[in-house]
């Protein structure tokens, strides 16, 4: 047995944007794959259409298409590159629903191309209820009992049977999107409406609920001859009710006895033959009565799933990796365990630890949103940890979430009824149940009242009430004995933890545990307990006798990830870290990585020298550098390049004696702090918008008035764009104050000049202390006041002159020398009335770094890292790594686009949120579209991002007044194109009365008319409406606009909320109706 | 909680504290590498006279219930474990593991560095090992007092875990077959797999004569798993000659399987640290397929692998071998009714993906049938 030698090249479907529910576990996944088929000799095409992906690195692929995951353009690729086989489980539902579409248009028995990992009729049978249930069925299985339903009146047919509660289950979707829990019939006419809207397939099912129960997973494999192992079994804290993705999970099952688990497996066994799966991964979730032990198969995912992820950075046993092998026709026999080097990946891990996997979330994000956990996920991130045993490993994830709200905390009861009122609220799932499970039990709450509230497994409770516990004597008058410290770092007490329970600082803490020489040990994942030798210096802390931290000779890096994905910190840097880890690596550095996102292509063991699984923050990582200093030399740490988390280390690494590599921590607070680097700018002569800081409504008005309307107005002390707005008058500003209550000179606000007309531009630049590299100018699409995260943009800028280039070149220089960069740099510029503004200098890797990389082949983070190491941009340029003369140029024109994650989030009303673009990022992923002209990157891109533009129909138009003017051309143009246009009164007036052809349609609250003309989100709703231009007025939600956003997100119709994107469509659309477009991988690209 | 010593005898101690019996116990010290299956570990017979260490850290989660149970008592000599739990959580759970391990004096030890003592273990092999716990004995007493205690190479243990008299597991449903089962230290789901095949099964005791066994005039002879050295089992494997030589099929597990391959005339030899664990993969070499299976042996077969080989019962040849380190794991007779496996196709504790090891040797009843009727 070997592999199909008649496999001579694959393509490989790749997973798109980051969405919730589908996140860079499917590059790591990818890029493993794509590393395999290349080893193989395998000629390896892939697409994916976003950039911010390791896989797309042009050398992981021979042919490397940023081009849309949909079958049309797929096809076109297929015709171009004629590949054996199509590999499609590995790149999340979109790759899995591409390839089904790839084969029932033909296109696969067209040219010929077979689809390995999976066929389509056992992604059927694994993914339709029906089939599925069937075959439950046939293996000795149990269903929950319910009823496929194709209409509304079906559905209430079916809950007549079954009676409240029930689950609702759209068929074909992914995340368990549009799923949900009706107590009632107006709540299941909700969910179960936007269910059969959101199914490809219009189809939903109506079961019995198992709310409660307990839920487990297994992650499967089986290769061609039928040998089938369990990688690993997953159990979820948070029982059945909450997406497996939302709960908090534990790996290994640790309430399950050894006949209960052997039931699982091999129901497990029996399913993957069953459905047929022949080669590759796949996950299977069940429920199991706690009172009983009836258990219930709830479903499986026939491909390489975020579980599988998870289940492979729990166990070191690399599941994409053996998947794409087995796709290629090796059995597991045939493959070696890569960390024991002599065993084979026939065999099923054993651990000798636990892992705890908890999620993050972004309701702060979204403030309308109902904040329920239910069956469709909702979380953005997620942090896993490992310890040697499960408190050590819960406590280490939560603080791996670096939110404090994670943290357990053991304080006096904040009022008398705190802890009836907890009880009462953890009924509900929510983000932080597991906090108020915790709080509760410390307030006196019996274990049996928190199993009432939560029906979280008493094995769990009794854990967290031993944490409590542990709190208790850590409280206890007396010395920090040995003893005393060695119980509270075995249950995973942080030093900080430790010092608030005892009322001390941190430090000191600290100080008297290293002088009584109580310090973590460092263990092995080796997938075997300890059975074999293991040779992947993979690890993780733990309070024990023995480390297994080998020596090392050469030098090493440690580099700092960037912790768990959440919204404006994702992929995108874990991105800069793999870059820096490889080329540093190459340069005979030994790299050492810490991070602690299970989802990521930093934390596979073949990315660094060694990986440490450990959460970011100050006392782990200090504690692993000590560990390495005792190993080896150790150069010092890179803190650029994984975003804000370990930006936001570096200081007190620095404080404590480590080397900080690249830009100093001094240099990193210039930029960041705002009067001081408001002197760096006016040193060099450089402007930003005017701004002043209030304490009080009164001065905030007095500013406003100083600077002029529109400003910008938030609340000093919260990043990342939180609480910001835009304010065009008085009275609007008095709003803004006075919902920010706690105003105070200590918590002021900021109040900034709004340039409202102005182009906003981002610059990533690498800068060594003598020379500037540029690495590229951004023009923002949507027009200033749209977080530039949520913004889309094209390289090279569009509207800016050879003149204000330079301008901005100089600008960038000055400002990277007088905060003294060394590495990479971003900086925010805007451009109003030809003058140039400075907005913010981020002195480290930015989101846009991989877009850039792409759009110009110019690898700026690896050369931001070599610079961190002393080499200059002159000696980089003589190597090769950047160009020999000149700034980096952009090949063609590219576009990223925001992805936005509307459609997951419904008020707690059950409607949706409003999906209005503004300062405030809420993107979740970004895609690119790369080609010769603007209007076809452009269409490219709003294909990628789920936002196709029509090419004709007809257009729903609505502005603000402050935006009327700009949309006359563009809906001129839309008119010239062929396209009816629709608008509400004021907007169809002005149109018309500057000669663009409008017909008036009906507000959402007007209602329908007398002759039953129906209202403009009637329309929508009919399917009338093929794209919505409209733009917000003022603030929030406006109820007509945001009736008729929320619509058109519902009904998936392109919507376009901005002016300027508006005239950027109207480019798209022309490039549409001019013909198909056409694709070209990166590769060809970088050549020109 | 007093303070409890895991003592080893080149001298390595590892500290922690008391759980469950206090006091001494010896034995060789062996790791398991299950994440489930403790209960059916403490009472497999073949971990008689051995400490085992569990690497899963959290033991005791389920607690214990009677059905689970792999034989009537619980038989290791001491058991290590990191983080025994202080509450049951199971529908099942009918007893608390702690209490459980008391009533029946395990001693055993909590709170030490389990994977720290594996990986000493595996570079070491397994060796003699003490617990001491609640007791004041200086660290050279306890190493002297381990190093007095027998090895478990040359070590006959039948005799402690054998039954004293035959009883019978009747077949569920049709009872198609009889067979005698050599109790050599028999888990309880053997007899039951057997059961469910339509097989009433006699467990008799290990010293059991041929007439003995010609007297119950059975389909088949089962020699089952246990403990000890099976060197020291000389007057089994000549009861298993004489079996071979009426041509009575002959499936054996674990120390069975070692009898029948020394009766065959192989060798056997102490495996360094041996096969501990619910997960090891073994290659079937006549179907190519991988089956994960259930492991507890220190003792393997010296058979070879690279080709047949032939015996005074006619030709044979290893079916099974280990993947992980190329151990004989299987062999059978070509022409007579003989199989045997090194690992536990009964599972309990482990996966069922060898269970097709009964339906095998009801295939060689039926292919062999006896001769009795014959004549």
């Amino acid at each position: 047995m070997a592999r199909d030698t008649s496999i001579k090249s694959v393509l490989v479907i790749g997973s798109g944007p980051i969405v919730i529910g589908q996140a860079c576990e499917f590059d790591y996944s990818g890029t493993q794959a794509c590393r395999v088929l290349r080893a193989e000799g395998i000629r390896v095409i892939l697409v994916n259409s976003n950039p911010a992906t390791i896989m797309t690195d042009p050398e992981f692929a021979d042919a490397t298409y940023i081009e849309p995951i949909t079958p049309e353009f797929i096809e076109r690729i297929i015709a171009k590159e004629r590949p054996d086989a199509v590999l499609a489980t590995l790149g999340g539902q979109t790759a899995l629903n591409a390839a089904i579409g790839l084969f029932e248009a033909g296109t696969l028995d067209k040219y010929n191309v077979k689809l390995i990992g999976a066929d389509v009729a056992a992604i059927e049978r694994g993914e339709n209820r029906e089939l599925f249930r069937a075959i439950v069925e046939k293996v000795g299985g149990e269903s929950a009992r319910s009823i496929i339903c194709h209409t509304m009146d079906d559905v209430m047919g079916a809950v007549a049977q079954l009676n409240y509660p029930v689950v609702i289950r759209p068929s074909f979707t992914m995340g368990g999107l549009g799923s949900g829990i009706a107590f009632d019939e107006d709540t299941l006419r909700q969910i179960a409406g936007a269910g059969l809207r959101h199914s490809p397939t219009s189809e939903v099912l109506i079961e019995e609920s198992i709310i409660g129960w307990k839920e487990y997973e297994l992650e499967v494999m089986r290769d061609k001859v039928d040998n089938v192992v369990i990688v690993c079994s997953i159990e979820n804290i948070d029982p059945m009710g909450v997406h497996t993705g939302d709960s908090i999970t534990v790996a290994p099952a640790l309430t399950l006895t050894d006949v209960e688990y052997q039931k699982l497996r091999d129901l497990s066994i029996s399913i993957i033959r069953e459905v047929g799966v022949d080669t590759g991964g796949c996950n299977i979730q069940f429920a199991v009565n706690p009172v009983t032990g009836r258990i219930i198969v709830i479903e499986m995912n026939p491909r390489v799933s975020r579980s599988s992820a998870l289940a492979s950075k729990a166990t070191g046993f690399p599941i994409a990796k053996i998947a794409t092998k087995l796709a290629i026709g090796y059995t597991l026999d045939e493959i070696k365990n890569d960390i024991t080097q002599v065993t084979p990946a026939s065999f099923e891990p054993t651990l000798d630890y636990i892992v705890v996997k908890a999620p993050r979330f972004a309701f702060e994000k979204f403030q309308d949103a109902d904040p329920r956990l239910t069956t469709t996920m909702k979380s953005v991130g997620e942090a896993m940890a490992i310890g040697r045993s499960f408190p050590e490993a819960l406590m280490k994830a939560l603080r791996s979430l670096e939110r404090k709200e994670a943290i357990f905390t053991f304080t006096e009861a904040r009022s008398g009824d705190e802890k009836s009122s907890l009880l009462e609220s953890m009924k509900m799932p929510t983000e932080y149940r597991l906090q108020q499970v915790q709080r509760a039990l410390w307030l006196g709450a019996s274990m049996d009242e928190v199993f009432a509230s939560t029906k979280i497994d008493r094995w769990y409770l009794r854990q967290i009430e031993f944490i409590n516990d542990v709190a208790r004597t850590i409280a206890e008058p007396g010395e920090l004995s040995l003893d005393l410290l060695k119980l509270a770092k075995g249950t995973g007490f942080s030093d900080a933890q430790i010092a608030s329970i005892r009322g001390i600082a941190e430090g000191d803490v600290r100080k008297a545990r290293h002088q009584l020489n109580l310090r973590p040990v460092y263990k092995t994942v080796d997938t075997c307990a300890a059975e074999f030798e293991a040779f992947t210096p993979y690890h993780y802390s733990s309070y024990e006798e023995e480390t297994e931290v080998r020596p090392r000779t050469k030098p090493a890096v440690i580099i700092l990830g960037s912790g768990p994905n959440r919204i404006g910190q994702g992929i995108e840097f874990d991105y800069s870290c793999v870059h820096a880890s490889f080329t540093l690596r190459a340069a005979d550095y030994e790299t050492i990585m810490i991070n602690c996102n299970p989802e990521t292509v930093s934390t596979d063991y073949d990315t660094s020298d060694r990986l440490y699984f450990e959460p970011l923050t100050l006392e782990d990582v200090l504690e692993i550098v000590h560990a390495e200093t005792q190993a080896g030399p150790v150069l010092g740490v890179i803190t650029q390049l994984g975003g804000q988390t370990p930006l936001g280390l570096a200081a007190g690494l620095k404080a404590a004696g480590v080397t900080i590599l690249g830009t100093s921590p001094d240099a990193i607070n210039l930029a960041e702090e705002r009067g001081a680097f408001g002197q760096v700018l006016k040193e060099q002569g450089l402007t930003a918008p005017e701004f002043g800081m209030a304490s009080s409504q009164m001065e905030a008005l007095t500013i406003a008035q100083r600077i002029g309307y529109p400003v910008l107005v938030r609340p000093s002390f919260v990043l990342g764009g939180r609480g910001m707005e835009i304010v065009y008058d008085d009275e609007a500003l008095s709003g803004f104050i006075s919902r920010a209550t706690d105003i105070t000179p200590d918590h002021p606000v900021l109040v900034d000049r709004f340039l409202d007309s102005a182009i906003e531009l981002d610059v990533d630049a690498l800068y060594d202390g003598t020379d500037l590299f540029l690495g590229g100018i951004m023009e923002h699409i949507e027009e200033a006041g749209i977080h530039s995260g949520d913004s889309a943009c094209v390289l090279p800028a569009m509207t800016i002159t050879d003149t204000q280039r330079v301008q901005i070149r100089e600008a960038t220089l000055k400002i990277a020398q007088g905060v003294g960069v060394s590495g990479l740099i971003n900086i925010q510029f805007a451009m109003a009335e030809n003058v140039l503004y400075v907005l913010e200098a981020n002195p480290r890797a930015s989101r846009t770094v991989p877009f850039v990389s792409k759009a110009t082949g110019v690898p700026l983070a690896k050369a931001a890292a070599r610079i961190s190491l002393g080499s200059s941009i002159a000696q980089l340029r003589e190597e090769g790594l950047l160009p020999s003369e000149g700034d980096a140029v952009a090949k063609g024109i590219s576009v990223k686009e925001a992805v936005l994650p509307w459609n997951r989030f419904r008020r707690a009303d059950g409607r949706g949120v409003d999906a209005v673009l503004g300062p405030e990022m809420r993107s979740t992923g970004e895609v690119m579209g790369i080609a010769a002209t603007f209007g076809e990157s452009y269409a490219k891109s709003q294909i990628s991002s789920f936002g196709p533009l029509p090419k004709a129909g007809t257009v729903f138009i609505s502005l603000a007044d402050k935006d009327k003017k700009h949309g006359i051309a563009p809906a001129q143009g839309l008119s010239a194109l062929g396209f009816h246009l629709l608008a509400t009164d004021g907007t169809a007036s002005y149109l018309l009365e500057h000669g663009v052809s409008t017909v008036v349609v009906r507000k959402n609250s007007q209602g329908t008319g007398p002759m039953g003309e129906k209202t403009i989100v009637e329309m929508l709703n009919a399917g009338d409406i093929d794209l919505v231009i409209n733009t917000p007025v003022g603030r929030g939600t406006r109820a007509d606009g945001w009736a008729i956003r929320t619509a058109a997100v519902q009904r998936s119709i392109p919507i376009i909320t901005t002016t300027a994107g508006f005239s950027a469509a109207v480019e798209g659309i022309k490039a549409l109706q001019a013909g198909d477009l056409s694709v070209a991988p990166i590769q060809e690209w970088l050549k020109r | 909680m007093s303070k409890a010593f895991f003592v080893l005898d080149d001298g390595r101690i590892f500290e922690g504290t008391s759980w469950a019996a206090t006091g001494k116990t010896f034995g060789e010290a062996v790791f398991q590498t299950g994440m489930t299956g403790y209960q059916e570990t403490l009472t497999d017979p073949s971990y008689h006279k051995q400490v085992v260490v569990m690497t899963a850290p959290h033991i005791g989660n389920t607690g214990v219930n009677a059905y689970d149970n792999e034989s009537k008592k619980y038989w290791v000599a001491g058991f290590v474990v990191r983080n025994p739990s202080t509450l049951t959580s199971n529908w099942r759970s009918e007893n608390d593991l702690e209490a459980e391990l008391i009533s029946q004096n395990i001693v055993g030890i909590q709170g030490v560095d389990t994977r720290a003592i594996t990986r000493h273990l595996r570079d070491r092999g397994a060796m003699r090992v003490g617990i001491f716990s609640g007791l004041e004995l200086s660290r050279e007493e306890m190493v002297i007092e381990v190093r007095k205690q027998p090895a478990m190479s040359g070590a006959y243990l039948s005799d402690d875990v054998s039954t004293d008299s035959t009883y019978v597991v009747p077949a569920i449903g049709e009872k198609k077959f009889t067979v005698a089962a050599l109790d050599l230290g028999i888990k309880g789901a053997t007899p039951r797999a057997m059961a469910e095949r339509g097989i009433e099964v006699h467990v008799m005791p290990y010293n059991s004569s041929f007439a003995d066994i010609q007297a119950i005039n059975p389909d088949g002879v089962f020699l089952s798993n246990g403990p000890g050295d099976p060197s020291t089992m000389t007057e089994t494997i000549d009861l298993v000659r004489q079996i071979l030589g009426e041509e009575i099929p002959v499936f054996g597990i674990c120390f069975g399987h070692q009898i029948l391959g020394r009766a065959l005339g192989f060798e056997t030899y102490k495996l360094q640290f041996g096969h501990r664990g619910i997960n090891q993969p073994v290659l079937d070499r006549k179907t190519g397929k991988v089956e994960i299976t259930a492991h507890n042996h220190g003792f393997a077969l010296q058979a070879p692998t690279d080709s047949g080989f032939s015996t005074v019962y006619g030709p044979g040849q290893v079916t099974h071998i280990s993947l992980n380190d190329g151990v004989v794991e299987g062999i059978e007779l070509i022409e007579r009714g003989a199989f045997s496996v090194q690992y536990h196709p009964e599972a309990a504790a482990g996966p069922h993906d060898a269970a097709y090891l009964f339906d095998r040797f009801v295939d060689l009843m039926v292919q062999y049938p006896r001769k009795v009727e014959a004549l």
